[in-house]
């Protein structure tokens, strides 16, 4: 349906818009939404990264030491462990989302378990991931 | 489309503190948002005063005092007061409800009010709803049939007119369409959760025979699939009942009737 076939687009242009995010207080499940979206584009970013790396090692040693020094630098270390923590969270919120795209889990009670059960699971993967990290 | 921040005519600037009702036992501050077309002025929040020792306990008894004692020019819509008309949907504290059902006790510090989000404002607390209706009508909110009347009414047994419990009681406020970010951004196009819920209650009905053709309308890259069950919905509906579900029903005979 398209806006301008109704009043609320015609003529009466100059009405304000009220406010939405200046003032919604969200829910945690609105939070963990935003966070979903914006660990998915650090994905993407950090994907970047993962496949300059592995074309640089395959295309000689000049090209593999810039990259591989600069992501075991304190800056590329610090951008892998956050993209270790998008990772671990996106994958736990993708799950949830596989269960609600097949029909469950939507009644109040199993959200607010569901958003405790991916913020523990992104948290202890995280760590185990780090510590994986520390130790190799 | 996704705009963060506010356009310049809907800017919020600085508004008038009302004086405090003398000798006040329990006095509380409530923050109002006021827009007046008249003045062609941006919109202000304006600050009121009320004795709650001599206030009813709801939102709305709080703002009919106001209206009624402090200031008559304030605007909103009421009439039932007792939740089943949905007229006096606003944000209040932070969320979508209803101001007659929302206690006064609910709510800590000052008790701020906002139009419903992301809607263009009439008046004061009054947002223009004609969009949000026409996607209402948009989904055939009426049974559609094909096969001959029957002599008497059309019969349903007690099982399937159960399947209708949680979505029959929706009565159209739009606290949770103007809770939802994909419906703040992409309204013109993405039909909300309101519509949607209506869309599945004739969806779900065992004696409607456009199913087909109701999964046809939806089947959209926009007016449905815009839900990234984001949950506001189900936690701003005042009458309990879950939008989300609702949709979440809807995709799901989506992927259903092509297997």
């Amino acid at each position: 349906m398209s806006g301008s076939e109704h009043g609320a687009a015609v003529g009466r242009g100059a009405r304000p818009l009220s406010p939405h995010l200046q003032v919604y207080r969200l829910p945690l499940t609105a939070v963990m939404s935003i966070l979903h979206r914006v660990t998915g584009c650090a994905l993407m970013g950090g994907g970047v990264a993962l496949i300059w790396w592995l074309v640089a090692a395959a295309s000689g040693k000049g090209a593999f030491d810039f990259i591989n020094w600069l992501l075991t630098s304190w800056v590329g270390g610090l951008g892998m462990l956050v993209f270790g923590a998008a990772l671990m969270y996106h994958l736990c919120n993708g799950i949830r989302h596989l269960i609600w795209d097949a029909g469950y889990g939507y009644e109040k009670p199993e959200v607010a378990a569901s958003n405790k059960a991916v913020l523990i699971g992104a948290g202890v993967l995280s760590a185990v991931l780090f510590v994986y990290a520390w130790l190799a | 489309m996704v705009a963060f921040t506010l356009p310049k005519n809907s800017r919020i600037v600085s508004g008038k503190t009302w004086p405090k009702p003398a000798d006040a036992k329990n006095l509380r501050a409530f923050k109002i948002y006021r827009y007046d077309p008249e003045s062609g002025e941006n919109p202000r929040v304006d600050t009121y005063y009320l004795d709650l020792a001599d206030c009813g306990p709801m939102v709305l008894d709080a703002i009919i005092k106001i209206k009624n004692e402090v200031d008559p020019t304030l605007t909103f819509r009421r009439s039932c007061r007792e939740g089943i008309c949905g007229s006096c949907a606003m944000n209040i504290d932070g969320r979508n409800t209803l101001a007659c059902t929302k206690g006064l006790d609910e709510i800590k510090g000052d008790v701020k009010i906002y139009p419903l989000p992301h809607m263009p404002v009439v008046k004061d607390l009054v947002p223009d709803l004609t969009h949000f209706y026409a996607q209402h009508a948009s989904i055939k909110p009426w049974l559609e049939t094909k096969s001959p009347p029957p002599a008497a009414e059309w019969k349903q047994s007690i099982e399937d007119r159960r399947k209708l419990d949680g979505l029959y009681e929706c009565i159209l406020c739009s606290c949770c369409s103007t809770s939802c970010p994909s419906y703040w951004w992409n309204g013109d196009r993405y039909l909300g959760p309101a519509a949607l819920l209506q869309a599945y209650r004739w969806i779900a009905d065992s004696r409607d025979e456009a199913r087909g053709e109701r999964l046809d309308n939806l089947e959209d890259p926009f007016r449905l699939y815009r839900c990234h069950t984001i949950m506001n919905c189900a936690n701003a509906c005042p009458k309990g009942l879950n939008p989300a579900k609702a949709i979440g029903e809807i995709k799901k005979m989506m992927v259903e009737r092509q297997v």
